[in-house]
């Protein structure tokens, strides 16, 4: 546990320095304001929103796309551009194992991601408590539940860039197979899911297959998850209807990411301790 | 016990092409070693069997008692290692990279400095890596694999890179080190690069272990010939090249200055022949092989054998 705790550290101090965590919580506070702010202008307190939980659906939609770009953008590098710097061989000659050092990056990188999603998205509903906006205990859970997801779909991706990271041969191949990835799983992945959906008529999936390939893609995962799992909320994403057909609850869909998590990090240590540096 | 002992090691990536083949060697505890040959000659290879970094395809080898690649880190709290063109994360400063590694060993945060002293980079040790010359960067390479008193050392290439004075430096604190019972093994592309500092050297052709002993034992086992080289003031009618013709092919790189090859038994007689003939020689020279002419010697050889 030593072993990982000092690498992770190191992970964070190195971001710092980096300019990581500064980058992605800014990117993630100024979109989050936004969203905030103009997002909810057109509909306003008119129609009865909480206004927390309108920045829930937009954030929502948007941390899909935004917060793998990040994860794997400070993952994909980790093993593969350790081994071509040079450093691998130096880390991996000190009493520490292989899987050490992959959680150890992994504690630090989602400690970076989780940073920038708390204070990013934090300052959003702090910003909106400021000005007055009036904010429910539920759509304050809601909220937290979203940020509390988004870092588990950032784990996702820092496992899947590991993975990706274990496999290269190169710096180059991994950041090719991350954007591979991203597209796949951000807009592939759906778009063909759609495409099935609307030429088949829905006939050929029952309930339960589209649940089971929803839960293959962490993306859907997340998105249900935060659209479904407050009542509030899933009325103004335009998602009641689905969420009464949805039988997956909540445990089910963050089990669905722990999931996520946990095979492609596992896969990443299996692959990374066969490999000859 | 030896620190390090190889026994017929060899490691082939894909069966066919052997990196390293049956090669046998041994590390005693207060014992200098240079590996010594071409790039690409399986000396890395070696020094990452002995990290356990790789696993070897035949034979069996043993660090401070222990199978490397058993899996058990234990060993390694008690070995420094310095891999060739070392980098770091140039993100940090020298301080907090010395005290990354030196955590990872479990050792007090008392050793970074004495360490950062001994290389002569406690005046930078604030700044980053990213700033740092290549020379400071091996400094700091040699720093953390010094720190903490190894056992074993396993430096690849570690005067690459420093100047002539450092290099001064970095082989007394290796003479330090070895008088409190240190194994070092120490990797070099070239002979000259160890300025007659090893106890011991190990040549290493494609693979192929094709010498091992110290220096003199080396020259004596290469058996090749000395350079004799007479100055006269007086070229006496050419008696001076008659003379030196007797001994076989001469040279005369300068005017009045003539030079004959020796082997080793013959060095003497010579020598004693020279003198007696009744030249006006003003300076004599007894030039032995240079360690360059002792390392292509035993290559050619390796190649015979191969």
């Amino acid at each position: 546990m030593r072993e990982i705790r000092i690498i992770a550290v190191k992970e964070i101090r190195e971001g710092l320095r980096n300019r990581w965590v500064v980058a992605a919580t800014l990117v993630l506070g100024i979109l989050a304001l936004t969203l905030a702010f103009v997002g909810g202008t057109p509909t306003g307190s008119r129609i009865g929103a909480g206004a927390l939980d309108i920045v829930v659906v937009s954030l929502s939609s948007l941390t899909i796309f935004l917060v793998p770009l990040i994860a794997l953008l400070i993952s994909h590098d980790a093993v593969v551009g350790e081994i071509e710097r040079g450093t691998m061989l130096l880390l991996l000659s000190y009493p520490v194992s292989r899987g050490q050092v992959v959680f150890g990056k992994f504690l630090g990188h989602l400690a970076i991601l989780a940073f920038a999603t708390c204070v990013g998205y934090g300052a959003a509903a702090g910003a909106l408590a400021a000005v007055g906006a009036d904010i429910s205990r539920s759509s304050l859970g809601a909220f937290a539940a979203m940020i509390g997801s988004s870092i588990l779909l950032g784990a996702v991706f820092v496992s899947l860039g590991y993975l990706v990271s274990a496999l290269a041969d190169g710096r180059g191949t991994a950041a090719g197979l991350a954007v591979g990835l991203w597209l796949l799983f951000v807009l592939v992945y759906d778009m063909a899911l759609l495409g099935a959906l609307a030429f088949t008529g829905g006939r050929v999936f029952s309930a339960a297959g589209l649940n089971a390939l929803l839960l293959l893609n962490p993306t859907d995962a997340y998105r249900l998850f935060n659209m479904t799992a407050f009542a509030d909320v899933s009325r103004f994403s335009g998602m009641a209807g689905l969420a009464a057909d949805v039988t997956m609850g909540p445990g089910v869909l963050l089990g669905a990411l722990l999931v996520w998590v946990a095979v492609p990090l596992g896969l990443a240590v299996l692959v990374f301790s066969r490999r000859e540096i | 016990m030896s620190a390090i002992s190889l026994h017929g090691v060899g490691k082939s990536y894909d069966g066919a092409i052997w990196a390293v083949r049956t090669v046998s060697f041994s590390v005693g505890p207060g014992e200098t070693v240079a590996l010594v040959g071409h790039n690409g000659a399986g000396k890395t290879t070696c020094m990452k069997m002995m990290l356990g970094l790789i696993r070897p395809s035949e034979g069996t080898l043993s660090v401070l008692g222990e199978n490397p690649a058993s899996g058990d880190f234990a060993a390694r709290r008690r070995i420094g290692f310095l891999p060739e063109n070392v980098s770091f994360n140039n993100a940090l400063t020298g301080v907090e990279t010395m005290r990354f590694y030196s955590e990872l060993k479990g050792l007090a945060a008392g050793e970074i400095e004495p360490a950062l002293r001994l290389v002569g980079l406690d005046g930078d040790s604030g700044k980053r890596v990213g700033s740092y010359s290549k020379g400071m960067r091996q400094r700091l390479g040699l720093a953390q694999a010094l720190i903490g008193r190894p056992e074993v050392l396993m430096l690849d290439e570690p005067t690459a890179g420093l100047d002539p004075a450092l290099r001064q430096r970095f082989y007394e604190i290796l003479d330090t080190l070895r008088e409190g019972g240190t194994a070092i093994l120490l990797s070099s592309h070239a002979l000259t690069e160890l300025e007659e500092r090893a106890g011991r050297v190990v040549v290493m052709n494609r693979g192929m272990l094709v010498a091992d002993g110290s220096l003199d034992e080396l020259r004596r086992l290469a058996r090749l010939p000395s350079v004799i080289r007479i100055r006269v003031d007086d070229e006496k009618d050419g008696k001076p090249a008659e003379v030196m013709r007797s001994f076989g092919p001469v040279e005369s790189p300068a005017p009045g200055v003539w030079s004959v090859k020796a082997s080793p038994g013959d060095k003497v007689r010579v020598v004693d022949r020279i003198m007696r003939a009744g030249l006006a020689v003003s300076d004599i020279d007894v030039v032995p092989p240079t360690l360059d002419e002792l390392y292509a010697h035993f290559l050619r050889s390796g190649e015979g054998a191969a």
